[in-house]
């Protein structure tokens, strides 16, 4: 099974990179580009079938690594 | 006083820290690799060096705060054991929960390797009693990643406990949290935890202890820490 982890800062968290990259599209004349946040994805595959089974464990490998909730929050999606 | 110097992957800072702890105390040391699952037999204080631990990949000290050695660091902080954490060792500390909060890419983006102004708000923790109250210090910094950021409650928590041990001021004295160096919330520069005996900070005390090399405002800080565990 193949899933996708999106990792992505609060809301309230400042992205400074965001805001570098959000500038340089404005430099490069890119229209319409209100703001950028930027975050990390990971593929990931899993053994068997379970799809509840797989979320489980990868809502705890975020817990445990993927994500710092502190500052981070995560989405779970599966592909295909 | 015996010391532990944790060694990870991609640290490089463990040799000026086992510098300046041998020559301004004198301590036994010992380097301990991160896949080992205890410290040595009578550790008193453990260091977590600088550097670039597992390349900063995921996030900084975020794999090596998994690492088997840190177990055995929990259970030594948990028995009021003293931990040292600088710079990328300040980054494993809160990644690993034993600090909180996280450090976050500089507020303008660039690394920044200079010498910073730090005042020492408290000087009744085992890190600091050798330095007079609100003394103002120079360690240098060398770091991308050292705007410490937590939310509204846990800044709140900080401050109201007191366990802001060092803080980045103009050159004045005064902080400015405008134009702090890395944005850092609160022009936080280093924290204690609430029972005061783990410390992490950006800075690096470790640089500035021979006057071979400049300052020696680092010396207090090792003095400290063996003074501390002589009298215990």
């Amino acid at each position: 099974m193949k899933a996708r982890v999106l990792v992505t800062l609060k809301s309230a968290v400042l992205d400074p990179q965001g805001k570098a990259i959000e500038g340089a599209l404005r430099s490069l004349g890119v229209p319409g580009v209100g703001s950028v946040r930027q975050g990390k994805v990971f593929d990931v595959e899993l053994d068997g079938g379970d799809r509840a089974k797989a979320e489980a464990t990868l809502k705890d490998a975020c817990e445990k690594l993927l994500a710092n909730t502190v500052i981070e929050t995560y989405r779970i999606e599966f592909v295909g | 006083m015996k010391a532990a110097v944790l060694l990870f992957p991609g640290s490089n800072r463990e040799g000026d820290v086992a510098h300046a702890l041998k020559t301004v105390t004198g301590t036994q040391l010992a380097i301990v690799w991160h896949a080992e699952t205890e410290l040595p037999a009578g550790t008193d204080l453990v260091v977590l060096p600088g550097g670039f631990s597992y390349g900063d990949y995921l996030r900084c000290g975020a794999i090596a705060a998994r690492a088997a050695i840190m177990e055995a660091v929990r259970a030594h902080a948990a028995r009021g054991g003293l931990v040292l954490g600088i710079c990328n060792g300040f980054q494993i500390l809160c990644e690993s929960g034993l600090l909180p909060g996280v450090l976050v890419r500089n507020a303008r983006l660039r690394f920044i390797c200079r010498e910073a102004l730090l005042k020492v708000e408290r000087n009744d923790t085992p890190f600091t009693r050798r330095y007079g109250k609100g003394a103002v210090v120079r360690f240098p910094v060398a770091h991308g990643e050292g705007n410490y950021t937590a939310d509204a409650e846990t800044l709140a928590r900080l401050e109201g406990d007191g366990r802001v041990v060092f803080r980045y001021v103009m050159a004045d004295g005064k902080r400015d949290d405008t134009q702090v160096l890395n944005g850092a919330a609160n022009s936080i520069a280093g924290i204690v935890s609430e029972k005061l005996n783990v410390l992490g900070l950006m800075p690096h005390p470790e640089n500035h202890v021979d006057p071979l090399i400049g300052p020696t405002d680092g010396r207090a800080l090792f003095e400290s820490i063996a003074g501390m565990l002589e009298k215990a």
